[in-house]
């Protein structure tokens, strides 16, 4: 692959592709700008987790059976996502444990599969960034990527290569806030009490702006804190790093 | 005890509004997590040790028959009775007619989740046996009738005030107005009573934090002591332990030690550690006159190998617990029985059926903070997902979930549908929403939008977006 551009198939997952577009961009421009060649196969929806996760193994293999063959080829599949990131690399090869043949493929896009933070930074080891953020920002880590794929400390990296952020870490940056992907559905009450823990950790950072890599996450926190009047802004880490910052935040409106 | 798992939802709106309850889980959760947090930073070789201890399990549940034969044969050579039941009603009957024989009135107690499991308590008192708890917890709520909230910390639920009033209800005799309005206060009036139900026990029944195969002894941690009153003072002394609960020998149970009291307390070491051994000896000053194990399955040789067999790792240490963004925010009685938080909401379909603790496997956003302090590195999220793939494959799902699930699935699968559907929607959506960014309400998601906003999408699809610049510069 020396001298050749990776070749990269964005995945680019529901909630982004339906909620919040300008992520995809952003991620494609920070991939595009790390010297990637950029591919999103049309033949992708969903990397099934809301089957997977509620006990519909059927579906759930059906849909990763699709997501395998629409990536098949590539040297790389990024995600703006830990959670469906960690879905295709930890969970899809458990979902074909007595295959022998699906296995081997669904280890095969396992080992091709990544973050999007985590793919620029330990991956294509980017550290700098063009793009400029004058903002006191807070960061928080989704369970999925922190715990599943060890993103930790790769967003942080790129953010420090971010012109004005300044970064204020919460004390509780590692809790859950409560969004759980159908958890928010089954139990909006207890989903509810717990975003609203998470809202008063950002509000005490004292940040003007809540970070994070998961989209659902941010849906969810920015939810709250709107409901809550609070002027914290919400944004994907994405939209940061590739200086897409010129849109309203999560939940903001136009006028 | 009668279980309320089924209820979840409404044991979990009525813990939200609870104001102690609130109060009390703050507390918790700015207290053990850090403790812990603590003790295993001044501790380096901590993640080897969680290996070493991990591995000794795994050692054990590999030959489980072998350890636990050894076991009995020291027991027995030292002169004790291990007691092989299967399950709860077995071992009820073999702690009653043990208690029977001795023609025990009253017995101590100290704290066990298996005396919690089969409810031995109850099988006493119908029998007219008075069985007393002298873990300060366990006795505060026995006192109020209530199961323990916490695995390590029953009454972790309750204010200090809700525990003087309950002394001013259950303690006779005393002055009405005496001072109890500091935590000593309401230690020392629990001494003085305890004392005296400790002399006139006939038999005293403990939990084990392990049996151990090599010397036959059984293994016992306390904060307060109370567990070697129990086993010492009166004539009898009955163990009851799970069969999993064995462990190869001294050195291994040394090396569980010092992750248990670590992950749950924070503590370096609990405050007493007693290991038991057979009956009293002659020369000895102290000891029981009899020593019964009662050796409890319930289930657990057939969890051998399949899906469940890692949470046979568990010491119920409680850290699942004392981590778990779920439990912190609704409480441990919400789940319904005996064991709550993730490691209850692994064992509990499988104690008391799926049917009935349905809801448990559910509730967690399986963020998986439970695996990451799991001293004994047990996969709880995983064993999540087995117990959701089992409802639905039981069909135990609710029919509009279901309904809703194979909806999206259908959709899911089909790219080219997904995009008509999908696009229409969000482009409608995103109008619509537009100026103020948010819905504050929303057909069908009444639940989230009680709590938040929801963010309106941008418009029209990123998909959608993609396709036509796609073809504007092919
Ligand atoms: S599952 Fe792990 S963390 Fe939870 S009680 Fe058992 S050993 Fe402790």
């Amino acid at each position: 692959m020396a001298g050749q551009s990776p070749h990269v198939g964005l995945f680019v997952t529901c909630l982004v592709d339906l909620m919040r577009p300008s992520v995809g961009f952003a991620a494609v421009k920070l991939l595009q700008a790390a010297g990637c060649a950029v591919t999103v196969p049309a033949a992708q929806t969903c990397c099934g987790q809301p089957a997977y996760n509620s006990g519909d193994d059927e579906d759930a293999r059906a849909i990763a059976r699709r997501v395998i063959a629409a990536f098949e080829g590539f040297d790389y599949v990024v995600a703006p996502s830990g959670s469906c990131a960690g879905t295709i690399k930890v969970h899809y090869p458990r979902l074909f444990a007595g295959d022998t043949d699906m296995a081997k493929r669904a280890e095969d896009l396992a080992r091709r599969t990544h973050e999007l933070t985590s793919f620029l930074n330990d991956v294509l080891q980017v550290t700098d960034s063009k793009a400029e953020y004058r903002a006191k920002v807070t960061y928080h880590d989704t369970c999925s990527g922190l715990r599943e794929l060890a993103v930790k400390t790769a967003p942080r990296a790129l953010l420090g290569g971010v012109k004005g952020v300044e970064l204020a870490e919460s004390g509780g940056a590692e809790t859950c806030c409560g969004f759980g992907g159908t958890f928010c559905v089954k139990y909006p009450d207890i989903s509810g009490h717990m975003v609203d823990a998470k809202a008063d950790d950002v509000i005490a950072s004292g940040a003007d702006v809540l970070l994070g890599g998961d989209l659902g996450c941010l849906l969810n926190i920015a939810g709250r804190l709107k409901r809550r009047g609070a002027a914290v802004g919400v944004r994907h880490v994405a939209e940061v790093l590739a200086g897409m910052t010129g849109g309203p935040a999560i939940g903001e409106g136009e006028g | 005890m009668e279980s309320t798992s089924r209820t979840f939802e409404d044991n979990a709106r009525k813990a939200l509004i609870d104001a102690d309850l609130r109060r009390a889980l703050t507390k918790l959760g700015h207290g053990f997590p850090v403790k812990r947090r603590m003790a295993v930073e001044r501790l380096p070789e901590f993640e080897g040790l969680r290996d070493a201890a991990r591995a000794i399990k795994e050692d054990v549940l590999e030959n489980l028959d072998f350890y636990l034969e050894r076991f009995e044969e020291r027991v027995v050579e030292q002169g004790g009775q291990v007691h092989w039941c299967v399950d709860a009603a077995e071992a009820n009957q073999a702690v009653l007619a043990i208690c029977q024989e001795a023609g025990a009135r009253t017995v101590t107690k100290s704290k066990s989740m298996i005396g919690e499991e089969i409810a031995i308590n109850e099988h006493l008192e119908a029998n007219g046996i008075t069985p007393v708890e002298t873990d300060l917890g366990e006795y505060i709520i026995q006192l109020r009738g209530e199961p323990p909230s916490h695995i390590i910390a029953p009454a972790i639920h309750l204010s200090m005030d809700q525990v003087t009033e309950t002394f001013r209800q259950c303690h006779d005799g005393l002055a009405a107005d005496r001072e109890l309005s500091e935590p000593r206060d309401l230690l020392e009036e629990a001494r003085a009573i305890l004392r005296q139900k400790f002399l006139a026990a006939d038999v005293g029944i403990t939990g084990a934090n392990m049996l151990i195969a090599e010397t036959g002894s059984v293994a016992v941690v306390t904060n307060e002591g109370n567990a070697d009153l129990t086993m010492t003072l009166p004539r009898v002394h009955v163990v009851i332990a799970s069969l999993e609960k064995v462990v190869p020998t001294l050195e291994d149970a040394t090396t569980i030690l010092r992750v248990l009291a670590r992950s749950a307390t924070g503590q370096e070491t609990s405050v007493y550690t007693t290991f038991a051994s057979g009956p009293r000896r002659p020369g000895d000053s102290d000891g029981p006159e009899e020593f019964h194990v009662v050796l409890l399955d319930n289930g657990r040789g057939a969890m051998l190998g399949g899906d469940f067999h890692d949470v046979l790792r568990c010491i119920r240490c409680g850290a699942c617990l004392n981590h778990c963004p779920v439990y912190g925010t609704i409480g441990g009685h919400a789940y319904g029985w005996v064991y709550s938080g993730p490691i209850g909401a692994v064992l509990s379909p499988g104690l008391i059926g799926l049917e009935e603790a349905g809801h448990l496997p559910n509730a967690s956003t399986l963020c998986g903070k439970c695996e990451e302090v799991c001293p004994m590195r047990i996969p709880l999220p995983k064993m999540l997902r087995h117990w959701r793939t089992r409802q639905f494959d039981r069909d135990l799902v609710p029919p509009a979930s279901r309904a809703a699930l194979k909806g999206w699935a259908f959709l899911a699968k089909r790219p080219a549908l997904y995009r008509a559907a999908t696009g229409l929607a969000m482009r409608l959506l995103g109008a619509l929403g537009r100026r103020r960014g948010a819905f504050r309400r929303m057909p069908l998601a009444g639940g989230w939008t009680a709590a938040r906003d929801l963010p309106a999408p941008e418009g029209a699809t990123f998909m959608a977006q993609w396709s036509r610049r796609k073809g504007a510069r092919p």
